[in-house]
């Protein structure tokens, strides 16, 4: 299996174990193809080339129907939790980071602030009772924001298996958040492309409603590189056409699931339609 | 041009049309053994029909990226010997698997193909053939990537989808650049624009470029 990279995916597995077949197939690698059937032959594992092809079909045909059903299974409230979790943690570890840089600034003699500042604080050996405090909540800083690095990869992880189109175009951290501020994929899937555009924007939405205010041009997906990189005045024309590409994207996720590169294609050309009137 | 062993013209609804001999798969129109191959619904079955010299005699053992749902793949594993199928994409490959299940010369794997590494402990080395219809950037890198698998005298049988590396450029423009990029590792034998049956496709056969 992974003991070295010469071997094939049949060195550690008895021919009658699918399960272990499986793991070898799935998780295993090489540095470089080999004669595969004649080294199984060789080894023992079948008898013959025939019974080698017979054992790899069971194998791969066991293998990727196990791991396309666990990839499916990959679950939107997860991703929901962890999106929610990372945001959580991120803005704890910068409180108490800011916390910490105030403390440590009265104690030592040069502090620099944020999660940074925090994780020098962490490394200072405390001579004081007071010092051995701050030290110690460092730490603590530290250790939430490193949960939370460690959340953004499992978001970054889980978000393409979830909902790929979405993620593809989003970038996963975003599909994530879009997924999360409604609820699930599947509530995503049934909003009009109107609404995920102001997502992340409902203060400034109903202030527009109560005729306080203009209506808003973007929510969250104000961080997506298409809305934030195209010049001010045709934000708006932006942020619309990806909200209408993302909910279309929401829904093959959702109702098909495989990915359609046409329509990503579709959306490369309408930003760069609109981008391209900045030149006109 | 001679067309593979176990791949037939036969007459469908009044045109002659590809065929294979296996179980069908999609609901494609059959007729007796005979299942239609469908030249629209796949860029190898265009390469064929348009006559281009694909090498493919029958038999070969084959490696194709870019499986998908099966449907061009369930055709190869017709006519050819061991065809190991990589897909990258969940919802494809479970119909992948299905219709790997009744061909026992053929592989799934659910598998990134820019990633050899990750399947070079499956699939074997010295094929025949490598078919490769993968939607992504850098169509170039991943025949690259693949040739390891190849025999020095295999064939690669690729379609090049322009719009996958560039969407506004010139899709002219675009298969200059990548068939340049593709002479690093391969000789390019004959190349064929698609776009009967496939838009912005570029079929292309090539051979790799051995050391000596």
């Amino acid at each position: 299996m992974t003991e070295h990279d010469s071997a094939g995916w049949f060195a550690a597995v008895d021919p009658v174990d699918l399960d272990g077949a499986r793991e070898a197939i799935e998780d295993g690698s090489a540095d470089e193809p080999r004669d595969w059937p004649a080294l199984a032959v060789d080894a023992g594992f079948a008898a013959d080339d025939g019974e080698y092809y017979d054992r790899l079909h069971e194998a791969t045909v066991r293998a990727t129907r196990e791991a396309v059903r666990e990839r499916e299974r990959a679950d939107d409230q997860q991703l929901v939790h962890a999106v929610r979790s990372m945001d959580d943690a991120e803005r704890t570890a910068n409180e108490l980071a800011e916390r910490v840089a105030e403390w440590a600034g009265a104690l030592f003699d040069e502090a620099s602030t944020g999660v940074a500042g925090a994780r020098e604080v962490a490394e200072r050996a405390p001579e004081t009772a007071a010092e051995r405090r701050v030290v110690s909540l460092a730490e603590r800083v530290v250790d939430i924001a490193d949960e939370a690095d460690d959340l953004r990869a499992f978001v970054e992880r889980t978000a393409p298996a979830v909902a790929p189109n979405l993620s593809r175009m989003a970038g996963a951290v975003l599909a994530a958040r879009l997924i999360a501020l409604v609820g699930g994929l599947g509530d995503l899937a049934k909003k009009p492309s109107g609404t995920v555009q102001v997502l992340g924007a409902e203060d400034a939405l109903f202030a527009h409603l109560a005729g306080r205010a203009s209506s808003p041009k973007h929510g969250v997906i104000y961080t997506h590189d298409y809305v934030r990189n195209t010049r001010p005045e045709d934000r708006g024309s932006a942020a619309r056409a990806l909200a209408g590409k993302l909910v279309i994207a929401a829904r093959i996720d959702h109702y098909a699931g495989d990915m359609r590169p046409e329509l990503h294609e579709e959306l490369d050309d309408r930003i760069a339609a609109i981008r391209a009137r900045a030149d006109s | 041009m001679t067309l593979p062993d176990g791949v037939v013209r036969r007459t469908f609804d009044g045109r002659e049309r590809l065929a294979t001999r296996g179980e069908p798969v999609y609901g494609e129109p059959t007729d007796g053994p005979w299942r239609l191959w469908d030249a629209g619904r796949s860029k190898l079955g265009a390469m064929l029909e348009l006559g281009l010299d694909t090498g493919l005699a029958g038999g070969e053992s084959v490696l194709y990226l870019g499986a998908a749902s099966g449907t061009t793949v369930s055709h190869v594993a017709d006519f050819s010997g061991p065809t190991y199928a990589v897909e990258f994409a969940p919802r494809p490959a479970r119909d992948l698997v299905d219709v790997a299940e009744a061909r026992p010369n053929l592989f799934p794997l659910l598998k990134d193909a820019r990633k050899p590494a990750t399947y070079a402990h499956v699939v074997e080395s010295d094929l025949d053939a490598l078919i490769q219809d993968v939607a992504t950037r850098g169509q170039a890198r991943v025949a690259a990537r693949n040739r390891q698998f190849l025999r020095d005298d295999g064939r690669l049988l690729a379609a090049v989808k322009a719009r996958s590396e560039d969407v506004t450029a010139d899709p002219e423009t675009v298969f200059e650049d990548v068939l340049d990029d593709l002479r690093a590792t391969y000789e390019v034998l004959e190349t064929a624009r698609l776009d009967r049956y496939h838009d912005d496709h570029l079929a292309v056969v090539a051979r790799p470029r051995t050391t000596d």
